[in-house]
C-alpha cells in the first residue's frame, strides 16, 4: 500500500541543503544586525521580518505545507493567527509596545 | 503507529476475551461504551455538585446561619462551580459527542478510538484528583476562577486545596484537548459519502465548533495553571505582588480561556435543542444555514470578549469600550438562533413530550439569561452587577436553564437509541416541572438580590440587609430542583430494569441518521455505510412530498433491521488496556505533584511512579498490534 | 467529494487521520507557546530586582544553539526523504544525527542555564527568572520528547520494524520536530535578540 503524496513537487535533498544554508545565513544576518549601531532604531522591524521569513521557509518547505492540502494550512494557520492575536491583544492591554 | 508483527511480549497482546464485565469496560474503545461511561460518571458528579449547592443554599436560607464555617463555605462554592463546569456539563456534552456524532455522520467509530478511551480515563481519575482535597486537608477554596494572589500559598487559607485545583485541572485539560482533537479529525475526515459540511446535523456542527474551541482555548489556561502551580510549589514569582507579579496576568490568561469555555458549555446544548425542536414540531429546522453560521460566529467572537469579566479592574475606557462593543455584538448570533428556533416551532405540529419540554424550556430560560448577560455588557451597569448575585442569576439561567436543560432534553431524546427502552414520560414531565419551577424560584430572586447589593461568595449576611426573605425562597427553589433530580434518578433506575424492546429504532420519527439504525445500536453502528444525498437524508427516505406539496410516507420495503442471529462480518478496533494505564498514570503523577510541597519525598515518588506508568502506557499503546482492518 | 485509500480505510478528505491530527495539535501548541511568550513579554522590564536579561544573555553563544536546531531540521527532512525512498541506512543516519543535534541543543541550554544561575538568575529570583526559565524549559521539554521519539524510531528501524510504507510516522515526527524548531526561532528573536540594544551598545 503506497503512502499517498498529493504533491507533485518534492524538493530534492540538494534543495533542502540550500534552504538550510539560507536559514543559517539569515540567522547570521540577524545576529550581525544587532551589532550595527546605525540600524538600532530599525532593529525590531528587521528582526521580525527576518524571523518571520525563516518561520515561513521552515513551515512551507521543511514541513511541506506549501505543497500539501490546504486543510493543513487552515488547521495550522488558525492556531497561529489566534496565538498571534492573543499575544498582541495582551500586549496592548498591558501597554507593552515592545 | 504500527510495529511489524513479530513475537510480542505477552503483555502487549490485545485483550480479546472481554466484551462483558468490568474488564470489558476498562479495555473498551467503543465510542458508545465510552459515551455511556462518560454519562454515568458525569451524572454522579452532577449529583455531587448538586449536593454542594444544597448545602450552600441551606446555609444562605437564613441570616446569620451557621450550618457551615466560612472556610468550608469557600470550599463549597469553589468546588460546586468546578464540579458542575468541568465534571458535569462538559463531560455530559462529551457524552453526546461520543454517542451521537459518529452515528450522525455515518461512521463506525471516532478517528482515534484508544485516544477516546484515554480521554475518559483521564476524566474519571482527574475528577477524583480535583476532589481529593475534600478528604486530604481541604478542597480548593479560592473560587473557581482562582484569582491570584489569593491563590498563592502565603495568602490563602494555607491548605493544599489549590494544588489539587491546579494539578486537577491540568490533568483534566489533557482529557479535553485529546477529545477535542479526536472529534475535530472525526468530523473532518470520517463522514459518510455525500455528507458535505452543510449536510451535517446541527448537533455535529456544534460539536465541531466546540472541538475547535477546546483545542485552542485549553492551552491558555494550561499555562495559567502551570504558572500558578509553579508559584505555589516551586516558589516562582508569576503572581507574587512583591516581585512585581501582576494579578491581571492571571485574570487575562484565565478569561482568554474562560470565555471560549462558556461557549464550549453552551454550544452542545444548543445543538441538542436544534435537533429536538424540529423532530417534535414535525418541521425542518428553520434557517439551518443561519444557525450554523451563527454558531461559527459565536465561536469566533468568543475570542474577542473575554475582558467583559474584568470591566471593574481598571483597564481604562478604551479597553472597556472595545470589549463592551464586542460583547454586545456576540448577542446577535444568539438572537438569530433564538428566532430560528421559534420559527421552527411556529406552524409546526408540536408534540410536548419530555425532550421537547426541556428544549422549549431551554429557549425560554436562555432568553432570560441572555438578557441579563446583555445588561452586563455595558460597563457602567456591570460596575453595579459585578460580584453580586445578579451575576449568579445570569450564569445559572444560561448554564442551568440553558446547558442543563439542553442536556436533559438530549438524555430523554436519545435514551431509547442506546438502551432499547424509553424513560417514563410521566416522571419526565414531573422532572421537568420541578426543575422549571424550582430553578426560576431559586435563581429568579437572585436578580434583585444582586441589584439590592448582595455580594457573591459571602457565607452569611446580616438580617438588617433585608435579603432573608428572597434567600429563603431561593433555597426552597433549590430543594425543588433537588426533588426533581431525584425523580429523574428514580426514572433512570426504573427504566434500566425494564426489558429491552426491539421497536425503538425511531420512536420520535427523527430526521437524522442515528434513527436509521436499530436500538440499541449494534457494535459496528451501520451494517452498510449510508450514502447521503442531502440534509436530513434519513427523513427523505421516510417521506416524500406529493404533487400537492403534502408530506406522504414512503412505503418501507424489506426491513433494514436484521435479527439478532444474523452474523455480520465487520471488524471493529480491538480492545486495549493502555489508555486506562496511561490515563490513570497521568492523574497519579498529578496527585504526586499536588502533595509535593507538603510531602516532598512521598509526593515526588508518587509523581515519578505516575510518569513511568504514563510512559509505559504510551509505549504499550504504540507497540501493540494495529487494529484489524475493516472489511465490509 | 473525492475519497482516497489510505491505511486501509477511506477518509472524507483523502488525508490520513493522523496527519490531520498532528497539524491540529501543532495549531493548538501555538497557543500554548503564545501564552508562555506573552507572560515573558508582559513581564519584560518589570522585574523589581535583577539580574536583568541584558546582564546575562550571551547572544553569540545562543546563536550557535539556534544554528544547531536549524541544522537538525535539515537532518530531519533528509531522514524523511530517505525513508520515502526506501533508503533505511540513510534514514538511520539522519535520525541519529537529528537526535544528536537535539541533544547538543539541550546540552547547550543546560550549560547556559547553569551560567545564568551562577550569575544569580533563578527560577524564584525575579519575574525574568521565572518567565524565562519556564518558557525555555517547556521548549526544552518538547525537544526532549522529540529526541525520545526519534531515538525510538531509530531503534525500531535498526530492528527492521520501520518499513517504507510506514514513512508517515517519520513525517509526523518531522512535523513535530520542525514545529519545535520554529518555536525556537520565535524565542531566539523575542527573548534574546531584542535585548541586544542593551547588551551591545
Amino acid at each position: 500500500m503506497a503512502t499517498e503524496h498529493h504533491n507533485t513537487e518534492h524538493p530534492s535533498s540538494l534543495k533542502y541543503v540550500v534552504i538550510a544554508l539560507i536559514l543559517s545565513v539569515v540567522t547570521a544576518i540577524e545576529v550581525a544586525v544587532v551589532y550595527i549601531e546605525a540600524l538600532s532604531a530599525l532593529l525590531l522591524p528587521i528582526l521580525l521580518i527576518l524571523s518571520v521569513g525563516k518561520f515561513i521557509v521552515v513551515v512551507g518547505y521543511y514541513m511541506h505545507l506549501k505543497f500539501d492540502n490546504k486543510l493543513f494550512t487552515i488547521l495550522f494557520g488558525s492556531g497561529l493567527i489566534l496565538a498571534i492575536y492573543v499575544l498582541c491583544a495582551l500586549m496592548l492591554l498591558f501597554g507593552v509596545f515592545i | 503507529m504500527a510495529a511489524n508483527s513479530g513475537s510480542l511480549p505477552k503483555f502487549l497482546e490485545r485483550p480479546t476475551s472481554y466484551t462483558t464485565g468490568v474488564w470489558g469496560w476498562i479495555t473498551t474503545v467503543d465510542h458508545k461504551r465510552i459515551g455511556i461511561m462518560y454519562g454515568f460518571t458525569a451524572i454522579f458528579f452532577f449529583l455531587l455538585g448538586g449536593l454542594e449547592a444544597i448545602v450552600i443554599r441551606s446555609q444562605l436560607a437564613f441570616a446569620g446561619n451557621e450550618i457551615v464555617s466560612p472556610d468550608i463555605y469557600n470550599q463549597l462554592f469553589t468546588m460546586h462551580a468546578l464540579t458542575m463546569i468541568f465534571l458535569a456539563i462538559m463531560p455530559l456534552a462529551v457524552t453526546f459527542f461520543n454517542l451521537i456524532v459518529p452515528l450522525q455522520i455515518g461512521a463506525r467509530d471516532v478517528a482515534f478510538p484508544r485516544l477516546n478511551a484515554l480521554s475518559y480515563w483521564i476524566y474519571l481519575s482527574g475528577g477524583l484528583l480535583l476532589n481529593a482535597g475534600w478528604i486530604l486537608g481541604g478542597a480548593a477554596d479560592s473560587g473557581w476562577f482562582a484569582y491570584a494572589p489569593l491563590t498563592l500559598d502565603q495568602y490563602g487559607s494555607g491548605g493544599r486545596g489549590m494544588d489539587f485545583y491546579s494539578l486537577g485541572l491540568l490533568v483534566l485539560g489533557i482529557s479535553s484537548v485529546a477529545g477535542g482533537l479526536n472529534f475535530l479529525v472525526t468530523i473532518i475526515n470520517m463522514r459518510a459519502p455525500g455528507m458535505t459540511l452543510m449536510r451535517m446535523p446541527v448537533f455535529t456542527w456544534m460539536a465541531f465548533i466546540t472541538s475547535i474551541l477546546l483545542v485552542t482555548a485549553m492551552p491558555v489556561i494550561t499555562i495559567a495553571l502551570i504558572e500558578l502551580a509553579l508559584d505555589r510549589i516551586l516558589g516562582t514569582q508569576f503572581f507574587a505582588p512583591g516581585a512585581g507579579g501582576d494579578p491581571l496576568l492571571w485574570q487575562h490568561l484565565f478569561w482568554v480561556f474562560g470565555h471560549p469555555e462558556v461557549y464550549i458549555l453552551i454550544l452542545p446544548a444548543m445543538g441538542i435543542v436544534s435537533e429536538v425542536l424540529p423532530t417534535f414540531s414535525k418541521k425542518p429546522l428553520f434557517g439551518y444555514p443561519f444557525i450554523i453560521f451563527s454558531g461559527i460566529f459565536i465561536g469566533f467572537m468568543g475570542w474577542a470578549v473575554w475582558s467583559h469579566h474584568m470591566f471593574t479592574v481598571g483597564m481604562g475606557p478604551v479597553a472597556n469600550a472595545t470589549f463592551a462593543i464586542t460583547t454586545m455584538l456576540i448577542a446577535v448570533p444568539t438572537g438569530v438562533k433564538i428566532f430560528n428556533w421559534i420559527g421552527t416551532m411556529w406552524g409546526g405540529s408540536v408534540d410536548f413530550k419530555t425532550p421537547m419540554l426541556f428544549s422549549i424550556g431551554f429557549v425560554f430560560l436562555f432568553i432570560i439569561g441572555g438578557l441579563s448577560g446583555v445588561s452586563h455588557a455595558a460597563p457602567p451597569s456591570d460596575y453595579q452587577q459585578q460580584d453580586t448575585y445578579y451575576i449568579v442569576a445570569h450564569l445559572h439561567y444560561v448554564l442551568f436553564g440553558g446547558a442543563i436543560f439542553g442536556i436533559f432534553s438530549g438524555i430523554y431524546y436519545w435514551w431509547p437509541k442506546f438502551s432499547g427502552t424509553l424513560l417514563n414520560e410521566n416522571l419526565g414531565v414531573v422532572h421537568f416541572a420541578l426543575l422549571f419551577i424550582g430553578m426560576n424560584m431559586s435563581f429568579g430572586p437572585m436578580h434583585w438580590l444582586g441589584m439590592d447589593g448582595m455580594p457573591r461568595r459571602i457565607y452569611t449576611y446580616g438580617a438588617e440587609y433585608g435579603w432573608e426573605f428572597w434567600n429563603t425562597v431561593s433555597t426552597v427553589g433549590s430543594y425543588m430542583i433537588a426533588l426533581g433530580t431525584i425523580v429523574f434518578i428514580v426514572n433512570v433506575f426504573y427504566t434500566m430494569r425494564q426489558e429491552r424492546r426491539t421497536d425503538l429504532a425511531d420512536p420520535w420519527d427523527g430526521r437524522t441518521l442515528e434513527w436509521s439504525i436499530p436500538s440499541p445500536v449494534p457494535e459496528y453502528n451501520f451494517k452498510e455505510i449510508p450514502i447521503v444525498n442531502g440534509l436530513d437524508s434519513f427523513w427523505d427516505t421516510k417521506y416524500s412530498t406529493d404533487k400537492d406539496g403534502y408530506m406522504t410516507p414512503i412505503p418501507q420495503g424489506a426491513s433494514d433491521e436484521h435479527t439478532e442471529d444474523e452474523e455480520v462480518d465487520i471488524h471493529m478496533p480491538g480492545l486495549s488496556y493502555f489508555p486506562f494505564i496511561t490515563g490513570i498514570g497521568l492523574s497519579v503523577s498529578g496527585f504526586g505533584f499536588a502533595i509535593y510541597s507538603q510531602f516532598n519525598v512521598v509526593g515526588l515518588t508518587i509523581a515519578i511512579v505516575g510518569i513511568l506508568a504514563t510512559f509505559f502506557g504510551a509505549y504499550g499503546w504504540c507497540f501493540e498490534p494495529a487494529d484489524p482492518e475493516d472489511h465490509h | 467529494m473525492t475519497t482516497h485509500e489510505t491505511a486501509g480505510h477511506t477518509t472524507t478528505t483523502g488525508l490520513d487521520n493522523r496527519k490531520v491530527m498532528m497539524w491540529a495539535f501543532i495549531g493548538s501548541d501555538c497557543l500554548f507557546f503564545a501564552s508562555l511568550v506573552s507572560t515573558y513579554l508582559l513581564y519584560r522590564g518589570k522585574s523589581v530586582v535583577g539580574p536583568y536579561p541584558y546582564e546575562v544573555f550571551n547572544i553569540p553563544y545562543t546563536s550557535v544553539s539556534a544554528f544547531v536546531l536549524l541544522m537538525s531540521s535539515l537532518t530531519m527532512v533528509l531522514a524523511l526523504s530517505a525513508i520515502q525512498r526506501g533508503d533505511h541506512t540513510r534514514l538511520r543516519i539522519w535520525l541519529l544525527a537529528t537526535s544528536i543535534l537535539g541533544c547538543i541543543f539541550l546540552g547547550g541550554q543546560y550549560f547556559e542555564f547553569t551560567v545564568f544561575v551562577e550569575q544569580g538568575v533563578t527560577l524564584q529570583g525575579n519575574l525574568f527568572g521565572s518567565s524565562f526559565f519556564t518558557l525555555t524549559s517547556f521548549h526544552g521539554l518538547h525537544v526532549t520528547f522529540g529526541v525520545v521519539i526519534l531515538m525510538s524510531f531509530f531503534i525500531m528501524s535498526l530492528r527492521g520494524r520501520l518499513s517504507q510504507e510506514q514513512s508517515l510516522n517519520i513525517e509526523l515526527a518531522g512535523l513535530y520536530w520542525h514545529f519545535v524548531d520554529i518555536v525556537w526561532i520565535v524565542i531566539f528573536t523575542v527573548v534574546y535578540l531584542i535585548e541586544a540594544p542593551n547588551i551591545v551598545h
